[in-house]
């Protein structure tokens, strides 16, 4: 087991991230470090090949979200997808077919489709992403409302140092249609993969240790992108990327739940 | 892997509140299942109801988590001294160092659905409805941390119905990296039109009680409950007899979003995964709680596989005769059922099974067991080809 007593620690090996303005790891780093600027624009989804095209039809956007960034963090790593265990975050479910399948309910006829239905549970995304990579390792579904993320870290590292395995995390959150989103304003879609082992090896991005802690959450410095950070939970994230995209040494404290937040080490990889 | 303790164990259903309800029931073969008069649901089906849930509001400090998931779970957290054995442990370890995982799939649904139905001229939401506290599926972990005081790390895993086993396995490797040293762990899922036109959309609902591995099976009886399990760390005094979590097994199908695999690969592997855990050989397992829900495909797929790894002689049976399939909360249930067997001495039967499907070559208990088990394995298979099996027991 990697860490210490109530510290755990894993490798990144890889990253995946698509948001607002954000196409990319490998775009948005340059953003974080601050090389190019930042422009908000909607999230562009793609529509996922990895499905066969029966599925790939009915892929809901939170499909997508979730293949689009796990695809980006294993290209071309030596990853065996079909034996990846891989922890989803995130505070919501497919909130476009949560709001068609409310309104349905709320018809006389509650005509509900067999689809929509299924497409509505909490676990779609996981179970495409299984189907789609051939993954027969566990998968889980974490949500910790605007902790999500960070629950999500939590049970990723625990799984890595646990089973001594490659472990995937997978955070993403969906913008709700109106009334929800007034109830539930998230900007829009936003997502993170990392790729985490639990022994170093070369060509790793970094080092994250976590603790729990009750420190004051870290915001980050510019602007648009502490705006951006709290636009959606799975966004959460970004001051420990914006470490990872500066290559450098350092602690921030995440937020988690009322009461604790989640302190995350960043140790580039030398 | 280390086994952890569990300190005590709760479960409320459409059998009764708390372990003595539940035990009596089984033992009686009484099912809770009745003719669905839920709500204004209209479907030719039978339910799984908890009487009086919508009766006691909650208090005004916690009036913000006002749905009926979170009413269902403070009935449930009420039994059994489950409230006052936590605060033992919160006295013992502090706390911060008392995690709480819980499992759920649809939170506080039915009051969504019910303010969908008065959305204003402007088609908003009416004023009394709460993301936050209902449709927010964190509320649920959320409101039993504050019910219970405690402020260690949380979260609630939704994994359709394998939600409520997985969480046992989550506590206890928390508790193996020091993070915790005890955990409020179990699962909330209460009735909503979601699920029930849901299922029946799919037709997967029975319009009889269900009939799990009955040649003529045909769907599912959706039911509610609420199911807590309090794990301890054990350190290196392990005394006999102590009722322990020992092993967890947690695979993925692979194959379809909505149907099992045919040979029930997926709950093969899990079983395996979850004898390996606990270090046991397939012949130490005296009792199988079997997911069961009673469609043709789950059963089929899931005998196929406790044959493949247990064989043909361990007694088995489903409990969703009794209390419908619980969905999100199911896996709790059932390990509590577990607890219930290897507590009370006996196995319970499975109901509703007149005719013991021939393709399910496995021992189908349809009389009381009255042995009761040292060693309980519990199977929670669930949408998305999720898989997790459960083994608990005394210790020797």
């Amino acid at each position: 087991m990697s860490g210490e007593r109530g510290r755990w620690a894993a490798e990144v090996a890889a990253i995946g991230l698509l948001g607002p303005g954000l196409s990319n790891w490998t775009q948005g780093r340059e953003v974080l470090r601050g090389s190019l600027p930042y422009h908000s624009q909607p999230t562009a989804i793609p529509t996922s090949t990895a499905l066969p095209p029966a599925e790939r039809r009915r892929a809901v956007r939170v499909v997508n979200l979730a293949m689009a960034v796990g695809f980006e963090a294993t290209a071309g790593q030596a990853a065996d997808l079909t034996d990846l265990p891989t922890v989803f975050a995130s505070s919501v479910a497919d909130t476009r077919t949560c709001d068609e399948l409310l309104r349905t309910l709320a018809t006389p006829e509650r005509s509900v489709s067999p689809t929509r239905f299924h497409n509505s549970v909490h676990n779609i995304a996981a179970g495409y992403w299984s189907i789609a990579t051939g993954d027969t390792a566990s998968y889980t579904m974490v949500c910790a409302h605007d902790g999500s993320f960070a629950a999500g870290l939590i049970e990723a590292l625990s799984l890595a140092a646990t089973t001594q395995k490659q472990v995937m995390l997978i955070t993403y959150d969906l913008d709700y249609p109106s009334p929800l989103r007034e109830q539930r304003p998230i900007a829009d879609a936003f997502a993170v993969a990392m790729l985490l082992r639990p022994k170093a090896a070369a060509g790793a991005i970094c080092q994250l240790e976590c603790a729990l802690g009750a420190q004051l959450v870290t915001k980050l410095n510019r602007p648009e992108l502490e705006s951006l950070r709290l636009s959606a939970p799975a966004a959460r994230c970004l001051p420990v990327l914006e470490l990872m995209a500066n290559g450098r040494e350092g602690s921030v404290s995440v937020e988690y739940l009322d009461s604790l937040s989640l302190a995350v080490t960043v140790k580039p990889w030398v | 892997m280390q086994p952890v303790a569990i300190t005590a164990i709760t479960a409320t259903s459409c059998l009764g509140a708390g372990l003595r309800a539940t035990s009596e029931a089984l033992r009686a073969q009484r099912s809770g299942l009745a003719p669905c008069n839920f709500e204004t649901v209209q479907l030719d089906t039978y339910i799984g109801q908890v009487p009086g849930i919508d009766e006691r509001s909650l208090p005004s400090e916690i009036s913000d988590y006002e749905c009926r998931n979170n009413r269902l779970a403070l009935l449930g957290l009420k039994q059994d001294g489950f409230m006052a054995a936590t605060a033992r442990a919160v006295d013992r370890y502090g706390a911060e160092r008392v995690g709480v995982f819980l499992g759920t799939s649809t939170a506080g649904m039915l009051e969504t659905e019910i303010a969908f139905r008065s959305l204003d001229a402007n088609g908003m939401l009416p004023a009394s409805f709460k993301y936050a506290g209902s449709l927010d599926f964190y509320s649920l972990a959320s409101f039993v941390r504050k019910v219970l005081s405690l402020q260690g790390p949380a979260a609630v895993v939704s994994t359709a119905c394998s939600s409520s086993a997985k969480v046992f396995g989550m506590a206890r490797r928390y508790m193996q990296l020091g993070i915790i040293d005890a955990a409020v762990v179990g699962g909330v899922d209460s009735l909503c039109l979601t699920t029930m036109y849901g299922f029946h959309s799919l037709q997967l609902t029975s319009p009889v009680q269900c009939r799990p591995f009955d040649k003529h099976r045909d769907g599912i009886s959706v039911g509610e409950a609420a199911a807590f399990a309090l794990l301890e760390v054990m350190g290196d005094s392990n005394v006999p007899g102590t009722l322990a979590l020992l092993g967890v097994g947690e695979t993925s199908d692979a194959h379809h979003i909505s149907s099992p695999h045919p040979e029930g690969a997926g709950a093969r592997s899990a079983m395996q995964a979850a004898l390996a855990d606990a270090g046991l050989p397939a012949s130490a397992v005296d009792y199988v709680n079997l997911h069961g829900t009673g469609t043709p495909s789950n059963d089929g797929a899931e005998s196929k596989a406790v044959e493949g790894v247990l064989g043909t002689e361990v007694p088995c049976s489903s409990t969703k005769g009794y209390t419908g399939h619980t969905l999100g909360a199911a896996g709790a249930l059932e390990i509590a059922i577990c607890a219930i067997a290897v507590s009370d001495g006996f196995m319970p039967s499975g109901l509703n099974c007149t005719l013991i499907d021939p393709e399910c070559r496995i021992n189908y208990l349809r009389s009381l067991g009255d042995a009761g088990p040292r060693v309980a394995l519990s199977n929670s298979l669930g949408f998305g080809g999720t898989n997790c099996s459960v083994v608990i027991g005394r210790l020797k």
